[in-house]
């Protein structure tokens, strides 16, 4: 995979993860392209389609458009699945997942994303894995947090 | 309340993020941003040590607001800072900011490097594994020297934790992909491929990933990996109960693993050892046995994952390229799918088949669907699909469909989007020359691609009609006719008219005997759209004109009428004018005899490959085309076998031919007949110079023949200090001492070549028994044939002689012919040898291409053998212009906007001997940095991209 988008329907940018080094006029300048192409699509078109030299697949997911682009060799269908997959990661992990919860804790998303896929590819497709690894960093934080004397919403839900 | 409240809330940032998110206007963000920014510097900048919780805040706005879209240009030491920070959130949030905004300041990147260091020899997974993530996302050279020995050592180390090999595997494929010859292969090579049998299937994941990066560049150190592969792939596929807990994905066992294990051993050949083959070809067979049992669940996820795993079989089996069984089976799986109710499904069983018709097992196959997919060209409400429907009937097309074929693609051009119809167009033109048994129906088709999209229709499709018709007598008579009638419409387009004229000024004959047809019939009709056509097109017309006074001399009248008219003879065009004028003159001048001569029907064209094909490979890329010979593509042949990459001149257009620059026939508008000033008063100094400048064989005496036998050019040191500045240049002063200087000028063009050679005296006496020859090495005879004419025997003082030299490449060569000369100056005989600069890279010939044919092709020459690869310090300043101007003086094209980094320089060319041609790719990565290049040429042939990265590596 050469990177991945999040974006609105309005066509802002929630989320990008770039696996290939680009320049940042580079990166703004695809992000732009894709952005157009993507939301000009109708809704029952299909998820894949031809774009420069790589293949883009995307999905829509409520107000979120989540969109890969892989290359030649790479598999279409699999990928559509990293997305749900990572869907269902970021649900799990904030419970129902909405926009709002991508754009407040994007650090968040940016975390759980590294657990899943690292330079471009699947590290750990389990879910209890990667969502095993999230809890452990939190519960790492909350303990150092709790020395400290500054801390806003310290909630804690164990189930 | 959701989970994420946990931990470390930032109350500042979640109240700056939604101040943002209040803004009403771009200038109401941009001023709140500004404010934010503001505060941060001045925060950063003041006099109290900021604690860690504050720095972490900041960073983390300053991340925000660069994910915005904003320029952020410090922060970057507070971040380093949160990299040693004990708490784990301020580390997590320092790598972050680093991955995301890597800053090239070397001092910065020590200190990071530093901060990972100590990271991974924390033996804590968690710190490690960010130090690790973070190596992944920055990917740089700088990190690849400092950590590519490292991670190898993490990876196979036995007391390593699971979740940190997995990203150990990751990192190190990464680092492998942007700085290969930083990651060194060693003793760990054979224990990585071993983790395909770990027990933790995460970690298999991983590994695979890693293997497959590392198999393509190597394959033969990996080669243990297809059994492992094969043994892996058996358990997850054909084991009934198998419990693979979290990793099945909607009642899918490992379907990411299993796409992983299936791409890796596409990086080789089917399994030799019949056993592991039997067994691979029991996996595959499961993989399509379980497409046709019921669906385990309803939900599309489940659909995907089977599918995706189903797709890369047909992948491999299509790569093998080796079981008809299998092939056949795949291709009926994918029938299936043409009709499947999903879209996304549709779309790739059609992606698929394409390159499934291009086996000779399976075309036939293939061909039984050619209803549903015609079906699918005009039901398909989506572009991308439809464009994938034109590309499989493309694919599938053979004799025995063509003419319903191309019906079929003439009917949807008439409804076709836009953005695909002259793709539509050239693939028509391409398939009716190709499989027309009778002429007639190729003429019609072409005719009717005009009537119907006469826009789309580029001068090729034209060009090529014509090239057609005049090579072949059986269907000129007809295409007059044809043309005739089509002339006829109202509004016809003006690339029928071009056709037209140029078939009636040639065959107009073949039908005047028909009195509705009659030569002034003609001459009416044609002229009757001359006025409404463009200036190209009427200057094509009145060469027509000329061409109808010698054919019908009862016209001549009407035409001279015509031309003599003043809105020809003064026309403001000077093409125009310059025609009407000199066919006016001609034709009364002119004896029926002259005339006959001067326009005399055009000669056959050259057969050559047909310039369409060129013109659609180079929008598509061969990949997706079927080779227009019928000898089907070898699909895994391309890594072992080089020959079918190459093109002969008379094999068929092979995968490569689609470099090859096709030379046009070029029409009327510069036929032999033309007088115009521009070719009649062509004084090319060259060939000028070439006419005057034959003088008779020089006698030398013999006493200083007889000196020159003694002097065998052997013993004479060669010179070659001026060599290589003349790879990336043609002009310029070869050689120069206190008498001579010598200096060059040369023109190539495919595989020839001419050089002028400038022999200056630079003294004031005279050089006596000047001679010069031309000597090639052993190994260079029979690669390049140079032919020296003979020159003046005496040079005066002050005075400069030309020697021309003919050059033709033969094959490729590396070495270079030696120039020798002698001459008597003073009585003492003087002895030169300088080496000429004729090297393989001036036989390119640029060839533009679109991104995506480069990188097909580039893909395409991915063999080992085929890719050779430099990294060198630079020996000037790295300046781009300058570097552009080299790579374009080295002969090739300068393709734009094909690497995603604009810094990068990418060409390509073709390189013509008389034996075969070689299309060359290149790209230059500068790093301005480290003042380093890293030059990569991939051709067909091994000895050719070596030679080119030799002659060009040196130039930088």
């Amino acid at each position: 995979m050469q990177f991945m988008l999040l974006f609105s329907r309005q066509g802002k940018l929630r989320l990008q993860k770039w696996y290939v080094p680009l320049s940042d006029k580079e990166k703004k300048k695809i992000t732009r392209e894709l952005v157009q192409t993507v939301l000009a699509r109708k809704p029952k078109m299909c998820s894949f389609l031809e774009w420069r030299d790589l293949k883009i697949v995307y999905k829509r997911y409520a107000s979120l458009y989540f969109c890969c682009a892989i290359e030649d060799q790479d598999n279409e269908l699999i990928t559509l699945e990293i997305i749900h997959r990572y869907v269902e990661l970021l649900d799990k992990y904030f419970g129902s997942v909405c926009e709002l919860d991508i754009i407040f804790n994007f650090e968040k998303a940016y975390f759980i994303l590294d657990e899943f896929l690292l330079g471009g590819e699947a590290q750990e497709t389990s879910k209890k894995n990667v969502l095993k690894a999230i809890e452990q960093a939190d519960l790492l934080q909350e303990s150092l947090v709790v020395f400290h004397s500054v801390c806003f919403f310290l909630i804690l839900i164990f189930s | 309340m959701p989970a994420v409240s946990k931990g470390d809330g930032m109350r500042g940032l979640a109240v700056f993020i939604s101040d943002i998110r209040n803004c009403k206007s771009k200038e109401a963000e941009i001023k709140r941003i500004n404010k934010e920014l503001a505060n941060i510097r001045s925060k950063f900048k003041g006099d109290k040590a900021l604690d860690g919780y504050s720095k972490k805040k900041y960073v983390c706005k300053l991340l925000f607001i660069f994910l915005l879209g904003h320029d952020i240009d410090f922060g970057h030491m507070e971040a380093v800072n949160l990299l040693s920070s004990n708490k784990y959130t301020e580390k997590q949030i320092g790598y972050l900011f680093i991955s995301v905004l890597v800053n090239s300041n070397s001092d910065l990147i020590r200190l990071i490097n530093n901060a990972i260091k100590n990271d991974l020899n924390s033996r804590n997974p968690t710190f490690m594994n960010l130090a690790l993530h973070c190596i992944a996302n920055v990917g740089s050279r700088e990190m690849a020297e400092a950590f590519a020995s490292e991670i190898p050592r993490i990876l196979v180390a036995g007391d390593t934790m699971d979740s940190v090999k997995q990203s150990a595997a990751l990192c190190l494929l990464r680092l492998n992909r942007t700085s290969p010859d930083l990651v060194p292969m060693g003793e760990w090579t054979a224990r990585v491929v071993h983790l395909l049998n770990d027990q933790h299937l995460g970690v298999v994941t991983a590994a695979t990933s890693l293997i497959t990066t590392l198999a393509q560049k190597s394959p033969d150190d990996f080669k243990t990996s297809i059994s492992l592969a094969v043994a892996r792939l058996s358990r997850i596929v054909t084991s009934a109960c198998i419990d693979l807990q979290d990793y099945t994905y909607y009642f899918v066992a490992a379907p990411w693993l299993s796409v992983k294990l299936l791409r890796l051993l596409q990086c080789y050949p089917p399994p030799e050892d019949a056993a592991l083959r039997s067994r691979l070809t029991e996996c595959l067979e499961t993989i399509l046995n379980k497409a046709q049992e019921p669906p385990k669940s309803k939900k599309v996820q489940h659909s995907n994952a089977k599918n995706a795993v189903l797709f890369e079989a047909i992948s491999l089996i299509i790569h093998h390229d080796s079981e008809p069984t299998l092939l056949v089976r795949a291709c009926n799986q994918l029938g299936q799918f043409l009709q499947h109710r999903e879209t996304n499904l549709r779309y790739l069983a059609l992606e698929s088949m394409c390159t499934l018709a291009s086996s000779e097992f399976s075309h036939e196959a293939v061909k039984t669907h050619i209803e549903t997919v015609i079906n699918a060209l005009k039901t398909e409400r989506d572009v991308s699909v439809r464009q994938r429907a034109v590309d499989l009937l493309y694919a599938m097309c053979d004799r025995s469909n063509a003419k319903q074929i191309v019906a079929e693609m003439l009917s949807y051009l008439e409804t076709a989007d836009y953005s695909i119809r002259e793709e539509i167009v050239l693939k028509v033109a391409i398939l009716a020359e190709k499989y027309a048994v009778d002429y007639t129906w190729y003429v019609d088709t072409i005719l009717n691609l005009i009537r119907i999209a006469g826009d789309y229709v580029s001068e090729e499709v034209w060009y090529r009609v014509i090239q057609i018709v005049i090579n072949r007598d059986d269907v000129q008579g007809y295409a007059a006719k044809t043309v005739f009638e089509a002339l006829h419409a109202p509004a016809c387009h003006e690339n029928l008219v071009k056709v037209g004229g140029y078939i009636l000024g040639e065959f107009g004959n073949l039908i005047a005997g028909d009195s509705r047809s009659s030569p002034l019939v003609q001459f009416n009709l044609l002229h009757s759209k001359f006025h409404l056509c463009s200036v190209p097109t009427r200057a094509l017309l009145l060469s027509a004109y000329i061409k109808f006074i010698n054919l019908f001399p009862e016209v001549k009248a009407t035409i001279q009428d015509v031309l003599r008219s003043d809105s020809q003879l003064r026309n403001a065009d000077v093409e125009l004018q310059q025609r009407a004028v000199e066919y006016l003159r001609l034709s009364c001048i002119a004896s029926t005899d002259i005339l006959a001569t001067v326009l005399e029907e055009m000669p056959p064209f050259p057969e050559r490959e047909s310039s369409i094909l060129a013109k659609l490979k180079k929008k598509k890329g061969p990949g997706n085309l079927p080779d227009i010979d019928d000898s089907r593509r070898n699909v895994n042949g391309n890594t072992e076998h080089h020959e079918p990459t190459e093109t002969t001149n008379k094999s068929p257009p092979s995968l490569m031919a689609d470099l090859l620059p096709t030379n046009r026939p070029r029409p009327a508008s510069s036929s032999p007949i033309m007088l115009s000033a521009g070719t009649m008063g062509s004084s090319h100094p060259f060939t000028d110079l070439l006419n005057l400048n034959s003088p008779p064989a020089a006698a030398p005496s013999l006493l200083v023949d007889v000196f020159s036998d003694l002097s065998a050019p052997a013993s004479v040191e060669v010179s070659e200090d001026n060599f290589s500045r003349f790879v990336c240049k043609n002009n310029g002063v070869l050689y120069e001492n206190q008498l001579l200087q010598i200096g060059l000028k040369s023109e190539y063009r495919q595989n020839l070549g001419r050089m002028y050679v400038f022999y200056g005296n630079k003294t004031s006496t005279q050089f006596l028994s000047f001679s010069s020859s031309v000597t090639n090495g052993d190994a260079l005879k029979g690669q390049l044939i140079v032919h020296a004419k003979s020159v003046d025997p005496v040079i005066d003082g002050g005075a400069q002689v030309q020697q021309i030299l003919n050059m033709e490449c033969v094959s490729d060569f590396t070495d270079a012919p030696v120039l020798n000369i002698q001459f008597r100056y003073g009585g003492a005989l003087q002895n030169i040898a300088v080496k000429l600069p004729v090297m393989l890279n001036k036989f390119f010939q640029p060839t533009e291409m679109t991104s995506q044919d480069f990188f097909q092709r580039w893909k395409q020459l991915g063999a080992p053998q085929q890719e050779v690869q430099k990294i060198f310090k630079s020996q000037h300043p790295m300046d781009t212009d300058v570097t552009k101007a080299k790579i374009l003086g080295f002969g090739v094209a300068l393709l734009d906007g094909v690497d995603p980094n604009p810094a990068n320089f990418v060409g390509a060319g073709v390189i013509h001997t008389k034996d075969t041609q070689v299309g060359c790719l290149l790209r230059l990565e500068p790093n301005t940095q480290a003042e380093m290049y890293r030059l990569t040429l991939r051709t067909s042939r091994d000895s050719v991209s070596q030679r080119l990265c030799d002659l060009l590596s040196e130039q930088f």
